[in-house]
């Protein structure tokens, strides 16, 4: 072979490696998503997600976790995206060049690699036990909301970043304050990136399983948080109440981690149906992200 | 011009409130060290820190008890090896692939689908290592126990290559294309560009790429947790249960330990080795990747 042939050869050989490579990974997730379907479709129905958990495999359902999935998103959302999009337009916005900035910088970027279960160990000694909330919604939703809010924050500035700054001083010039320029320019014009970051961060969330274990989420429950909203008989006749917050819960991954650890052959069909459930949210929330941020690469 | 007290008021209100959230993640930082610090050092006035270190056996549920945490490290090394057997290989030549060979427009359609593999839940892959990987490795090598450290690494490996793949391609693609003309200019063809220009012009992000796979295996916990089984022993063999730190977190957590006791701060002693091994790791990660940032742009 001479040296041409022999430099088209190896060129060709790589090619075909690095194909390989690429694909391995999405071979497998092929292989483990029709691992999961032929394993738990059948035991797809309607009873199956509208049941408590039983000590019979074919009378359990995930009625408490999947309702507990939306108590705690929704906490969490309630604590995370607020601080963190606030925190983004502070450090990208407001933020001068300073140690004190470039401290808070490097700690985001550090809290975005801390293992997870270690935020489970936080929430445990600070909201678990300090602050006496023991293993409620509350707790479990505000650990989660730590969890999440490098990520919120990283993707809302990375959007703030990408509005140019001729709309900020147009905005300037016209007169308008700092906080009017942010208000109504730049925060509506990076929306649509904040969103897609929003998005990625909660689909992490719900798939979160050792935080929640470490703050001694119970893995057996029969019943759902009290409902905020009840309605009654006699005056006032609707009633509203916060102890949804602090009553105990599960979620779906906890739900389908307690049935994987099962030795009944019934339990794990259960958990691969539980995972199905999981997998059609998460990849539905990714799908939106996606689109979104196709659909919004807005060049300016 | 003069703006109004009121405003003047309100925008300063506003400054300091976003100013607050931003303080909330220095608090996460200190929340943790402080929490993990209190609880391991209660721990350490019980156990000494030279039978921590190099004691063989952690048996803190026993009635003998031993408080080592070499096989808990063991059990942590060796999955993680695994791991890293697996992503660094794929990641890597996923990367020069994407970066130096496929097309834009075939790159904007693979990415997007590599995220999808970061994305599934931990506890599913725990379960495809349990239920799918596990049986399929009895099939080749008949002794391998139901619970093991190959069948957890391997599938974490698989979920850390779009990681490595993304972070690596990143790096390629902050190489100036001036130095892939020169070479190309002087009759290089593209494995030589690839492998002996842009590889080691982007080595310090690679490594940055590699290492934080590194911590990110060392801290995943569903995977290790279901598959790779609940009992802490020193050993190499990736063929038999072996305990991960992260598992023992997650043992001590679904059983009802009282506050207070021996028992519950191992779990915050194991979370603090956790923290360093992983703060470590993640410091280095993020110098490097400032180094290759600052050299090329």
């Amino acid at each position: 072979m001479t040296r041409n042939q022999w430099s088209k050869f190896s060129d060709r050989v790589f090619q075909a490696v690095g194909l390989f490579t690429t694909f391995f990974g999405l071979a497998v997730l092929a292989v483990l998503l029709y691992d999961v379907f032929t394993d738990g479709f059948s035991r797809l129905n309607w009873q199956f997600i509208m049941s408590y958990p039983s000590r019979k495999p074919e009378q359990a359902g995930i009625l408490a976790a999947w309702g507990g999935t939306i108590w705690i998103m929704v906490t969490t959302a309630l604590f995370a995206i607020p601080i963190g999009i606030g925190s983004g337009i502070y450090l990208e916005e407001y933020a001068r060049k300073n140690r004190l900035t470039n401290f808070i910088e490097i700690n985001i970027a550090n809290l975005a690699g801390v293992p997870s279960v270690i935020y489970g160990l936080l929430g445990l000694a600070i909201f678990a036990r300090a602050m006496k909330l023991d293993r409620g919604v509350i707790t479990g939703g505000m650990t989660l909301g730590l969890l999440v809010l490098p990520v919120i924050i990283l993707s809302t500035r990375e959007a703030l970043r990408a509005v140019p700054s001729s709309i900020r001083e147009a905005s300037l010039a016209l007169g308008a304050t700092k906080w009017q320029t942010v208000r109504y320019q730049v925060l509506p014009a990076a929306l649509a990136n904040i969103m897609t970051g929003i998005i990625l961060a909660m689909s992490r969330a719900i798939g979160e399983t050792a935080p929640l274990i470490a703050i001694g989420a119970l893995t057996y429950i029969p019943f759902l948080p009290t409902s905020p909203v009840s309605v009654s008989k006699s005056a006032p006749f609707v009633n509203f109440t916060l102890q949804g917050f602090l009553d105990p819960f599960t979620v779906l991954p906890i739900q389908i981690f307690n049935w994987v650890s099962r030795p009944q052959k019934g339990f794990l069909v259960n958990a691969a149906a539980g995972i199905i459930v999981l997998l059609l949210i998460t990849l539905f929330m990714n799908a939106i992200a996606i689109y979104l941020r196709h659909k919004n690469q807005k060049r300016w | 011009m003069k703006l109004d007290g009121s405003i003047k008021f309100q925008e300063k209100l506003i400054e300091r409130l976003l100013f607050l959230c931003s303080l909330l993640s220095v608090f996460t930082t200190f929340g943790i060290i402080w929490v993990l610090l209190s609880e391991s050092i209660g721990f350490f006035q019980k156990v000494s820190i030279v039978e921590f270190l190099t004691d063989t056996e952690w048996t803190p549920l026993f009635t003998n008890k031993h408080f080592g945490i070499l096989p808990l490290l063991s059990g942590t090394f060796l999955t993680t090896v695994i791991a890293i057997l697996v992503a660094v290989p794929f990641g890597l030549a996923s990367a020069v692939y994407l970066s130096e060979y496929a097309s834009a427009k075939a790159r904007n359609i693979i990415k997007p689908l590599m995220e999808i593999l970061a994305a599934i839940p931990t506890v599913v892959y725990g379960y495809f290592a349990l239920l799918f990987v596990t049986p399929l490795l009895k099939m080749v090598i008949p002794s391998i126990s139901g619970f093991s450290a190959l069948s957890a690494g391997f599938v974490m490996g698989v979920m850390i290559i779009p990681m490595v793949s993304s972070l690596s391609e990143d790096a390629m693609h902050a190489v100036p294309s001036g130095l892939k003309e020169g070479a190309y200019a002087l009759g290089s063809h593209k494995l030589q560009v690839a492998f002996r220009i842009v590889f080691p012009a982007a080595l310090s992000g690679i490594t940055a790429a590699v290492i934080l796979a590194i911590s990110r295996a060392i801290g995943e916990t569903m995977i290790v947790a279901i598959a790779a089984g609940q009992q802490p022993t020193l050993t190499a063999n990736p063929l038999v249960p072996v305990m991960t730190i992260t598992a023992y977190i997650v043992q001590v957590s679904l059983g009802d330990t009282p506050h207070g006791t021996i028992e519950y701060k191992t779990i915050f002693v194991c979370g603090l080795s956790l923290f360093l091994l992983t703060f470590i790791l993640n410091v280095i990660s993020y110098k490097l990747r400032k180094h290759f940032q600052e050299v090329y742009d």
